[in-house]
């Protein structure tokens, strides 16, 4: 095995142009677990941490411009208000230690379904800036996921960013798991309202072979909210929207049976997050429309 | 490979690392510094955590590579960082600081049992102690959620905690 350790941005692309079978080490929260148990003997690992503007991030006018490796621990620190759904999930991600050196870029670049952060970054709108020697683009995130552990990057590309829309509205995220801390998603589920086009987003996690939305249920509901003029007149989602909602979220998912859960108890979870998430997210948007118009 | 590095204050050099070789490894077997204990190798129980550049990390899954150049703080040296703290001064290398008053109050308070994640335990409060000089239960708790312990059900390493920060107050 060699250790590559390029000291910016550039030397760190010629690298992985010239050794694409190179594995990028940042967090280490999932790479050093497979060395650690022998599950993988990569020919060369690429240490990340010496690239500084990995660790930075923007917020520009309509986006944040995220770092691969800004620590989940400073999403929640200092993002809460652009990305409030991201930082929830961060916030769900393991423990203090993992939080404080795991980032988006390594949970994109592993694409577990059962990553904490697709759900969110499905349910804001994102796009991954890749970088290759040959150049750059951004991938929108719902084309980002192929399989299961596997995703759009090119044998020589890198993540550099990810742009996360920012919160027009309010943004939920829940996870279903055996304890609060330390555990990976059971299933888990994040939604996003989003005013300024009237739409609804979701993400759904570890309920289907990638991290998907559930579009169906995304359609329906930005049709009924339309017709019933909720998003002008504030009124509250009535229970057999919610449920109906709910069943479509659930309908999405293609699950397994595994050692964390059976596909029946994804489906049947996933329903009521997305039923909690929504009614969660409608309150607090009603809630900001009676303050920010006076009412009582 | 060959790595220089700072541990507890003081520059280290390792040889011959292996390139796939974690922190932990490199703490224990090549420089002596068996505190950090070796559990999970997965990040799970936190029985590894030490401080990378100041912030808890577990020492598994960090690569030795890249800790070059860097700042590791582990168990070992807890009761110099705490009289550093206290004096604001470096203490003499070989100079016997005894316990740090937080490794103190786990002794008092009855929170070492087996003791095999007492080190991860020390290292997380104390970086918390740091921040949360008045912790509430909720941040230690919140601390210490990536730290597991199977004997004590917890409730000492809480009691332990709350007594070093009472006694840091008591001593203004």
């Amino acid at each position: 095995m060699d250790f590559l350790r390029p000291a910016g941005w550039e030397e760190a692309l010629a690298a992985k142009a010239e050794h694409p079978a190179a594995v990028p080490i940042a967090g280490g929260t999932d790479v050093m677990v497979e060395i650690n148990f022998d599950h993988r003997r990569p020919e060369y690992l690429m240490d990340l941490n010496r690239v500084g503007d990995l660790y930075e991030w923007e917020v520009g006018e309509d986006a944040v411009r995220l770092g691969a490796c800004v620590p989940y621990a400073r999403i929640m620190e200092h993002l809460r208000a652009e990305l409030p759904g991201l930082a929830l999930a961060s916030h769900t991600v393991a423990s203090p230690q993992i939080r404080n050196r795991g980032g988006v870029g390594g949970n994109l670049g592993t694409a577990s379904p059962a990553g904490d952060a697709h759900p969110a970054l499905l349910a804001a709108g994102a796009e991954v800036e890749a970088e290759s020697v040959r150049g750059a683009r951004r991938i929108p995130i719902d084309a980002f996921y192929t399989g299961v552990k596997r995703n759009a990057l090119a044998p020589d590309e890198l993540i550099r960013a990810v742009h996360v829309k920012k919160a027009d509205g309010p943004q939920q995220y829940s996870k279903v798991g055996t304890r609060n801390a330390m555990v990976i998603a059971v299933c888990a589920f994040g939604l996003a309202l989003h005013p300024e086009t009237r739409t609804v987003r979701t993400g759904i996690g570890s309920a289907a072979p990638t991290p998907v939305r559930a579009r169906a249920a995304e359609e329906f509901l930005n049709a009924a909210l339309e017709e019933g003029g909720l998003w002008d007149n504030g009124k509250a989602v009535v229970p057999s929207l919610a449920q109906r909602f709910a069943d479509l979220c659930a309908a999405a998912c293609d699950p397994i049976d595994d050692v964390r859960g059976t596909a029946g108890y994804r489906r049947h979870a996933v329903g009521v997050m997305a039923r909690r998430t929504l009614t969660w997210t409608w309150e607090s948007y009603r809630g900001a429309r009676r303050t920010t118009e006076g009412a009582a | 490979m060959r790595i220089d590095f700072t541990v507890n204050g003081r520059p280290r050099e390792a040889d011959d690392v292996w390139e796939g070789e974690s922190l932990l490894y490199v703490l224990r077997e090549r420089l002596g510094l068996p505190g950090s204990k070796n559990a999970c190798e997965q990040g799970e129980c936190g029985s590894c955590t030490v401080r990378l550049d100041g912030v808890p990390v577990c020492s598994c899954l960090v690569a030795a590579g890249q800790v070059q150049g860097r700042e590791v703080v582990t168990v070992e040296g807890l009761a110099d960082l705490a009289g550093q703290r206290s004096r604001g001064a470096v203490a003499r290398p070989g100079e016997d600081t005894g316990l740090s008053p937080l490794q103190q109050a786990f002794l008092d308070a009855g929170a070492v049992q087996c003791g095999f994640c007492t080190p991860g335990l020390l290292v997380a409060a104390d970086e918390m102690l740091e921040r949360h000089p008045d912790p509430s239960d909720a941040d230690i708790r919140e601390a210490l959620s990536g730290n597991l312990c199977r004997c004590t059900g917890y409730e000492k390493i809480m009691d332990a905690v709350r007594l070093a920060a009472a006694r840091r107050a008591e001593r203004g």
